[in-house]
């Protein structure tokens, strides 16, 4: 059984919040999913490795050479707030008075 | 003209003896994709620029056997100039400034991007439903969904309203709504084809394919876009059949592979009727077919909504408000910003998932989840290979049921996503496999999904155009175009 205070938890760290009136139907939907992927505990899997990419592994080498890809200014062209040339974002370091 | 009834090689002939233009073809299709439009809601984006473009092509003389096809692409592949919202609020404005490499070899090769069609939000569900821009239609049956995640253009192709569409695979996604439009689909094996510019949901599951009414068509799409690209190391360096050129129908000695865990209590029984059908057929042309046993099946569901939520999870820490895409308004600092603009901006399915993920994913689950999911993925996979040592292809139904109804499913996520327990083998293993027309249930298609060994998509294309030239289905035409000629 998953709790709502361990939901609340999992949404901090993936930077998500829920309204109030959503949080208690996202709970019952999350724990009867995450019961139905509890039966993996049911497969014996000792000595067996995990999978955790597909397809070949092998590093792969390029020559080190400069090529040419989108310009400063393409780069910029999606972001929703410029500021000569820069992307803008709101205060990093709270003042007191944030909170 | 007709496209329903056309192919990639009529309309090629077409075009070389100057029957037609490749701009005629363009502003046909956009004609046709905007009267239809209110009906089906396949497209996103329509490309206006499309007949410009194919005038170049006109101009320069129609060459490949793509040049001048018009072929539309899910909207989670990224067109540099026209704009890609994965069916997202959070991408909603997205302009891209770079194209995908599947574009990008597609229109070296004359192919004209007509749009971008819809799909569930970031590929997450099987109906479309979840999609920002609202649900699109089934062609059998304006109450039922598409399926999905490829929803768009899997409707799109059998709306005739393009004979080829693009779409992307991550558990299902091109072949349980190939099963429902009645049409052909085809998921390559992992690394066949590149992602670069595909917005990634599952990076170990995600592959992109081809849906078009036609086996032959598809066929002709995936050898051009395949191949190595060095932006996307996963890709293979296997050199690229023909799969066109290829095609043999002949089926002695084949040996199919059906396991019984695919004919589960829970399958629509006109679906499996349809399929043994099919199955009698292929014993007909001289395949052998042997009952064999998955008997990690059971856990598919499991092991895929557990890694491919994890994978999901870390894929999507990048919408953020900062460098593109939605951005909330009023935010008090840089955390609000990130909080507010990703909870206004994703819907509530995607939410589910990157929920789920990061649980799977967080100190004190992650041994529990993430790592025993990937440890029976590789019991799986063991499994798939073992059957395909002693056969070359495994075969059974793409779907449970025909196309459901629309809002029948969407408030209920666990029942979504059991619709996925036969699509999800392939991609756990990293096989090629396809959904190919078998018949029809109460009027609605089903699919017989053909799975294949490891880089084989040859015996996959030769087999569903073995049932293809049997069955005829292509023929058929679906109950809401009926008196459109």
């Amino acid at each position: 059984m998953i709790s709502k205070d361990e939901i609340l938890h999992v949404a901090e760290l993936a930077n998500l919040k829920f309204q109030d009136n959503e949080v208690d139907s996202f709970v019952s939907q999350l724990d009867k999913i995450v019961n139905m992927e509890s039966k993996l505990s049911s497969v014996d899997t000792t000595g067996i490795e995990p999978t955790y990419n597909m397809g070949d592994t092998n590093t792969v080498f390029r020559e080190d050479k400069g090529i040419h890809t989108q310009t400063r200014e393409q780069m910029l062209e999606n972001v929703p707030e410029t500021d000569n040339n820069l992307i803008k974002v709101p205060t990093i370091v709270d003042k007191e008075d944030d909170e | 003209m007709d496209i329903k009834k056309e192919t990639i090689a009529s309309l090629h002939n077409k075009l070389v003896n100057k029957d037609v233009t490749a701009q005629d073809l363009a502003t046909d299709a956009l004609g046709k994709i905007n009267a239809n439009e209110e009906k089906f809601n396949t497209f996103i984006t329509v490309n206006d620029k499309a007949p410009e473009a194919a005038k170049k092509i006109d101009d320069e003389g129609i060459k490949g056997p793509l040049s001048g096809i018009p072929i539309a692409f899910k909207d989670n592949i990224v067109t540099e100039g026209i704009k890609t919202t994965a069916a997202s609020k959070i991408l909603y404005n997205f302009m891209p400034v770079y194209s995908a490499t599947v574009l990008e070899k597609l229109e070296a090769a004359g192919a004209i991007d007509i749009g971008k069609t819809n799909l569930d939000e970031f590929a997450m569900g099987s109906s479309t439903e979840t999609s920002h821009f609202g649900t699109s239609v089934n062609p059998w049956d304006l109450s039922r969904v598409p399926g999905g995640s490829s929803g768009g253009s899997a409707a799109a192709v059998a709306a005739g309203e393009v004979v080829a569409a693009l779409g992307t695979d991550t558990g299902g996604s091109i072949r349980q709504p190939a099963a429902f439009n009645g049409i052909f689909g085809i998921k390559p094996t992992y690394g066949r084809v590149s992602r670069w510019g595909v917005i990634a949901f599952a990076s170990s599951l995600d592959q992109v394919g081809v849906l078009s009414k036609r086996v032959e068509d598809s066929a002709a799409v995936l050898s051009v876009m395949a191949g190595h690209d060095d932006h996307d190391s996963t890709s293979s360096n296997k050199p690229v059949p023909d799969y066109r050129a290829d095609l043999n129908k002949d089926m002695h000695g084949v040996k199919i592979a059906v396991p019984k865990e695919f004919w589960h209590e829970g399958t629509h029984p006109e679906v499996l009727e349809n399929v043994n059908k099919a199955l009698d057929e292929y014993k007909k042309m001289g395949a052998t077919v042997d009952e064999v046993s998955l008997p990690s099946l059971k856990h598919a569901v499991e092991v895929y909504y557990v890694l491919a939520s994890s994978e999901a999870s870390s894929n999507l820490q990048r919408y953020d408000g900062v460098r593109y895409g939605y951005r909330a308004k009023d935010v008090k600092n840089i955390k609000d910003l990130f909080v507010r603009s990703r909870s206004e901006g994703f819907g509530d399915e995607v939410k589910r998932r990157i929920m789920l993920g990061t649980f799977a994913l967080s100190a004190g689950a992650y041994d529990a989840y993430f790592k025993k999911a990937a440890e029976v993925r590789t019991l799986f996979i063991k499994e798939m290979n073992d059957v395909l040592k002693d056969h070359d292809l495994i075969m059974g139904p793409s779907t449970t049921t025909p196309a459901f109804k629309i809002g029948e499913k969407v408030d209920d996520p666990l029942a979504m996503y059991m619709n996925d327990i036969l699509t999800i083998p392939a991609n756990l293993a990293g096989l090629p496999a396809a959904s190919v027309p078998a018949g029809l249930a109460d009027g609605l298609p089903v699919g017989l999904q053909i799975i294949g060994r490891p880089f084989d998509e040859q015996s996959v294309f030769n087999a569903a155009y073995a049932l293809q030239e049997e069955n005829k289905f292509y023929e058929k035409i679906p109950t809401a175009l009926k008196g459109e000629d």
